[in-house]
């Protein structure tokens, strides 16, 4: 029976010649992934439980990039504690304030993750790394432990949703409206328990940072990964990274897909999820009524890739941001901050009246460095818009493309004559 | 092995932010994180909750953030299982690894209501609710070999 590309990856991790959907299998992993919130939890698991030893020192990754640079005294702490762990073990892929960057960004940039690996992450935004044809899913702090101690996980195989692309992005699309626009139409639960596969002529026509952002939001349909085939763009990106022991799978043509989609990438159009659920997706030409905003946050693991930083920088240059917003940008890593200064990304944002921040998670999770006060908007790059998300309870936040929320910025609200 | 308690009922979608807010991660003690259970839908949650009573709630219960300190604070404020409609896939795997009883079960989770007492009996796979029975589907032999060894670490432990 033909397999996914998904099923694929983690036969071949499994040892086994096939695997069906709903089987359970016990998996080989290239990467064990935490950070600054996740880890502490493993690293007290594992010497609650006499298992304080790892399966390699090669094959995981600690990245301090949630409460840092430290927020507070309880965020050091947490630190310290994975930066002991790691020194103690001797973990080469550790990375703290000063080299460190948004994980999800800075792990496709460092050549850590590639084709064909199969990778677990105690982040759920792990699902980013299908992007170049690695299976990548988001787990807790406990199999994060068990993954670290004997470098295995379990999986129940999943089924998949096959995305077929065609033609190509309108001028000022991208990944981000594409990905908004699939969730509004399947839902948070759309795709539970599911891949989320890429195929088609237009997956050639969606740079690798754009494929990371559909990725990365995966999960926000509910889904176990996405996963896009292997081509000449993917392999120049690796390449780039210095990666060149990757593995290509390909989907068999007979495999078995739950579910088939057909998307026209040139009908997607710049899409906006309204609170407090991603699925809750509006064109922005459909918006009737102007919603005044507070805050944008363009940045993130989401958006905070150069071309994101790009595509706002072209719609902020020589302009200022509206007087009620309070603009915030957050490069995904230390690479990307230092081209965006090279190239005058940097001089573009902070002339517009916007605040430039050194790479961190900071205000996607209500962290630091941006949060909300009750009744406040914020137009945000990020991948979700739950109740208290960014700061109070009574906040609310839209996700929208870097390209939209440099326009809301602009305008001081969104609305349907931003564009 | 049995649970027995009185129902806190929530809708879809709840996630892990609103069950666990970001701002109380610095910490990995149980206790102290069971204080701000539920803390963003339902303040009053973390008063009201008792040893032993029973979370219910409709679909995708525990979607967004991997943060494990979800399932622990909610275990450590004395729910003894969540009955859902579904789980969103992350949350379902933590909850089995650090041994927080778990049941799906759209028609349970319909049929139940807010403040009532519910008892499921996991050995024969029932919900106890209303006067009326609901079978349960059985866990896997490989996940229950993690929940008889009380989470995924002591297992590792066993083996």
């Amino acid at each position: 029976m033909g397999m996914t590309i998904t099923q694929k990856i983690l036969a071949a991790h499994a040892g086994l010649d096939s695997v069906v959907a709903g089987q359970l299998i016990e998996a080989n992993l290239d990467l064990v992934l935490g950070n600054d919130i996740t880890a502490p939890v493993a690293i007290d698991e594992m010497t609650k439980h006499d298992l304080d030893r790892v399966f390699s020192q090669e094959k995981i990754a600690l990245v301090m990039d949630h409460f840092t640079p430290c927020r507070d005294i309880k965020a050091a702490q947490a630190c310290q504690k994975v930066r002991n762990f790691a020194h103690r073990h001797g973990i080469k892929h550790f990375f703290d304030v000063g080299d460190m960057g948004i994980e999800h960004c800075l792990l496709p940039e460092k050549g850590i993750v590639k084709a064909g690996d199969c990778i677990i992450g105690a982040d759920s935004h792990t699902c980013t790394y299908g992007a170049l044809g690695a299976f990548s899913t988001g787990v807790g702090s406990t199999d994060m432990a068990a993954g670290m101690v004997t470098g295995k996980a379990w999986f129940k195989v999943p089924g998949a949703i096959k995305f077929t692309l065609t033609g190509e992005f309108a001028p000022h699309v991208s990944g981000k409206d594409l990905i908004l626009h699939i969730i509004g139409m399947i839902g948070v639960d759309g795709a539970l328990y599911q891949s989320m596969e890429f195929c088609g002529p237009g997956v050639a026509n969606i740079n690798m940072e754009n494929r990371l952002t559909i990725t990365n939001m995966a999960i926000e349909a509910g889904a176990k990964n996405g996963i896009f085939p292997v081509d000449e763009q993917t392999i120049a990106y690796m390449n780039k990274a210095g990666v060149t022991d990757y593995t290509v799978y390909e989907a068999d043509s007979d495999a078995i897909y739950d579910r088939e989609i057909e998307i026209d990438l040139s009908q997607v159009k710049p899409t906006v999820a309204f609170p407090h659920l991603p699925e809750n997706t509006h064109t922005v030409d459909s918006i009737t009524e102007n919603i005044v905003i507070d805050q944008v946050v363009i940045g993130s693991c989401t958006n905070g890739w150069y071309s994101d930083l790009e595509a706002a920088a072209n719609v902020l240059r020589g302009q200022k941001v509206a007087a009620n917003v309070r603009c915030i940008i957050f490069p995904g890593t230390q690479q990307i901050y230092l081209d965006a200064m090279r190239d005058g990304l940097l001089e573009v944002f902070i002339k517009a009246g916007c605040a430039v921040s050194t790479p961190t998670c900071g205000p996607c999770l209500g962290g630091h460095s941006g949060c909300l006060a009750q009744g406040e908007r914020a137009v945000a790059t990020t991948n979700r818009n739950f109740v208290g998300r960014m700061g109070h309870t009574e906040s609310e936040i839209y996700l929208a493309s870097p390209y939209v929320a440099a326009k809301a910025a602009i305008a001081g609200y969104l609305g349907g004559d931003i564009l | 092995m049995t649970a027995k308690g009185t129902v806190h009922k929530y809708g879809d979608n709840v996630d892990t932010d609103v069950i666990l807010p970001a701002r109380h991660l610095t910490t990995t003690d149980p206790n102290e994180l069971a204080k701000h259970c539920m803390e963003d839908i339902d303040t009053a949650f973390i008063t009201r909750v008792q040893a032993g009573d029973i979370m219910v709630a409709g679909k995708n219960f525990g979607c967004g953030s991997s943060r494990e300190h979800a399932p622990i604070a909610i275990k450590a404020s004395g729910i003894s299982c969540v009955i859902a409609e579904s789980f969103a896939r992350i949350f379902y795997r933590n909850a089995i690894n650090i041994g927080l009883p778990i049941v799906e079960s759209a028609a349970a989770t319909k049929a139940i209501a807010n403040g009532e007492t519910v008892e499921v009996d996991f050995t024969r796979g029932i919900v106890f609710a209303g006067g009326c029975e609901y079978e349960i589907a059985p866990f896997p032999p490989f996940l229950q070999n993690i929940i008889q060894a009380g989470g995924l670490l002591p297992a590792i432990q066993n083996s």
